[in-house]
């Protein structure tokens, strides 16, 4: 009886003067992340440690690599299919967001409104989510093949229908995939950001006259901001590294028309067997991906220790 | 508060509706078909002649050995995650040790490290090990790159755990391993079940590192036998989207029932 009310009475005393005293709880210590920390070092830090060793080395896939210095990056920086595929990179990242941004800012708007059928069809809005990217490549490919598709039905939209044959339509299919897949991902970013902007804005905008388009571009876009930061670097990531969808799709094809970086990364190493040149490709792509998070953590907060996406 | 309906957004989220449901009518009629009446009627026809062969045959083809190895993965990341990040994320919120301040930082840089770029070095490490063609040369690397963001919201969940709870729990003389049993872990429960099916998401539909450290029939997964189809098979597009639909039906079930946790676990998201 006499200890419960003395440590009452001491845990009072501390509330009250605020400080921290003898019955602090125990704290965990660095032995309970050392699991964690030595299963990710081996397989994800080794790993991107050993792009780098693996760039200066000539190796075939089957007997040990051999040192060769900057062979393989002085080979890569004059490989005009390098050159032509970063080109292509860049280029599909750019297409990429400017058909995403849009669509998922009004998919998400609208998704956050207050529609009576919003429920039923958001269902099946964000389907594609679902979906493996090697189920969606595929389902594409077969909806788009030029006998047997959607295409050798409606000549009337898609002209001689072989959509994998040029590269206008090539990337123009790539950009499309790319959209049907993540578009839903992005939505529900601004969707949740859309959710918490407060109610009361919109009332002010209301009386004073303002219309919706003018209350979409003072009001909801500014306010957007942060989760489009996100989006947008999310998209610039992923669209640099795409390479799935385009290993099932062109194969990048026509000819090399289609070969973007991380698909003639992947082919160099498993098909051509030059895993050295390979990890040079992978090397670039890893100070791309690492260059533009850095931005990402700086821009949106997430050193200071919050949750992933702010807002959602 | 916005009574007119907003004509734009609606004609917009309709366009959107058409890009979806086409595919999904093309993709679920389509299994109905024999292969001879979708090359003869096009992927826009309504199935004549209902059929569930491509079904039967699908799954006797190797199918049912693909989805068994798929839940072996699957249910293995998630057992790994479910080891390593809960103790992981208490450390960050709770120790005072410096050492684990830089354990966060590290596995904030994973965020940024695209798993596309290191298959070369996985290939290397993975060979090395002796794990080449095997699940457990899957699972492995598959759980790593689940790590960043699990941590991340796990972590994010248990800071809101408030101080007085701590304290109250320190009043009962518990340990640090009482504190996360009996506190911690019952009040993060939306952080866990977030993680449990982000990773089972990216386990299940992972198709990199399989790609690329597994050849033989014997393990392979759902998503390289969907691959399959287009590398041997020719063009049988029945069957193949006979084999999407089974691939995607137990995620489409979690979908139904508990859509909250999934779009959560997608977005990478804690209980919010």
């Amino acid at each position: 009886m006499t200890t419960v009310i003395s440590k009452a009475t001491t845990a009072e005393k501390r509330r009250r003067t605020g400080q921290r005293s003898g019955v602090a709880a125990a704290r965990p210590g660095f032995v309970w992340a050392l699991p964690a920390v030595l299963f990710f070092t081996l397989f994800a830090i080794i790993p991107l440690i050993l792009v780098f060793v693996l760039s200066f080395t000539q190796w075939d896939g089957l007997s040990d690599p051999t040192f060769v210095g900057l062979d393989k990056w002085k080979e890569l920086a004059d490989d005009p299919v390098m050159l032509q595929g970063l080109w292509l990179s860049v280029l599909l990242t750019v297409l990429s967001v400017a058909v995403q941004t849009p669509t998922s800012i009004v998919l998400g708007v609208w998704a956050a409104g207050p529609q009576r059928n919003r429920a039923v069809l958001s269902a099946i809005y964000f389907v594609p989510l679902l979906l493996s990217v090697a189920a969606i490549a595929l389902l594409w490919h077969t909806f788009l093949d030029p006998n047997f598709g959607v295409p050798a039905y409606a000549t009337w939209l898609f002209g001689d229908g072989n959509l994998f044959g040029h590269q206008s339509t090539a990337i123009a299919v790539l950009v499309f995939v790319g959209a049907w897949q993540y578009t839903p991902f992005h939505a529900l970013i601004y969707q949740g950001a859309a959710r918490a902007i407060p109610r009361t804005l919109y009332e002010a905008a209301e009386i004073d006259g303002a219309g919706r388009i003018r209350t979409f571009f003072k009001i909801t876009l500014p306010l957007l901001r942060t989760s489009m930061i996100t989006s947008v670097i999310i998209q610039v990531v992923g669209g640099m590294t795409v390479f799935d969808s385009v290993l099932i799709l062109t194969k990048g094809g026509p000819g090399t028309d289609t070969k973007i970086t991380a698909y003639y990364m992947y082919e160099k190493a498993f098909k051509s067997y030059d895993y050295g040149g390979s990890a040079v490709i992978a090397t670039l792509l890893v100070v791309m991906a690492t260059i533009i998070s850095l931005v990402m953590v700086k821009l949106s907060g997430y050193d200071k220790m919050r949750s992933t996406q702010e807002g959602v | 508060m916005r009574r007119r309906p907003n004509y734009l957004a609606g004609f917009g989220s309709l366009v959107w509706l058409g890009l979806v449901g086409l595919p999904l009518y093309v993709l679920l009629s389509a299994t109905l078909k024999s292969r001879a009446e979708y090359s003869d009627g096009g992927p826009l026809a309504f199935p004549k002649h209902i059929t569930f062969d491509n079904y039967v045959n699908d799954l006797s083809s190797g199918f049912g050995q693909y989805f068994w190895n798929t839940l072996v993965v699957t249910v293995s990341v998630v057992v790994i995650v479910l080891l390593v990040v809960p103790p992981l994320s208490f450390a960050i919120v709770r120790s005072r040790s410096k050492l684990t301040g830089t354990a966060f930082r590290l596995f904030l840089l994973g965020l940024a490290i695209p798993a596309q770029a290191v298959i070369v070095p996985m290939f290397y490490v993975i060979s090395k090990a002796g794990l080449y063609d095997s699940l457990i040369g899957v699972i492995l690397p598959t759980a790593a790159f689940s790590l960043p963001v699990c941590v991340l919201v796990l972590s994010g969940v248990m800071r809101e755990i408030t101080s007085e709870l701590y304290e109250a729990m320190a009043l009962d003389g518990a340990s640090s391993w009482r504190v996360f049993l009996n506190l911690v872990l019952p009040l993060s429960r939306s952080g866990l079940s977030t993680i449990v099916v982000f990773s089972a998401l990216n386990a299940w539909n992972g198709f990199l590192f399989p790609l690329v450290l597994t050849q033989s029939p014997q393990v392979k997964v759902l998503t390289l036998g969907l691959y399959d189809f287009q590398t041997e098979h020719g063009v049988d597009a029945p069957a193949m989207m006979s084999a999407v639909v089974l691939s995607m039906l137990p995620i489409l079930i979690v979908y139904l029932f508990a859509r909250r946790a999934l779009i959560q676990g997608l977005m990478g998201t804690g209980g919010k």
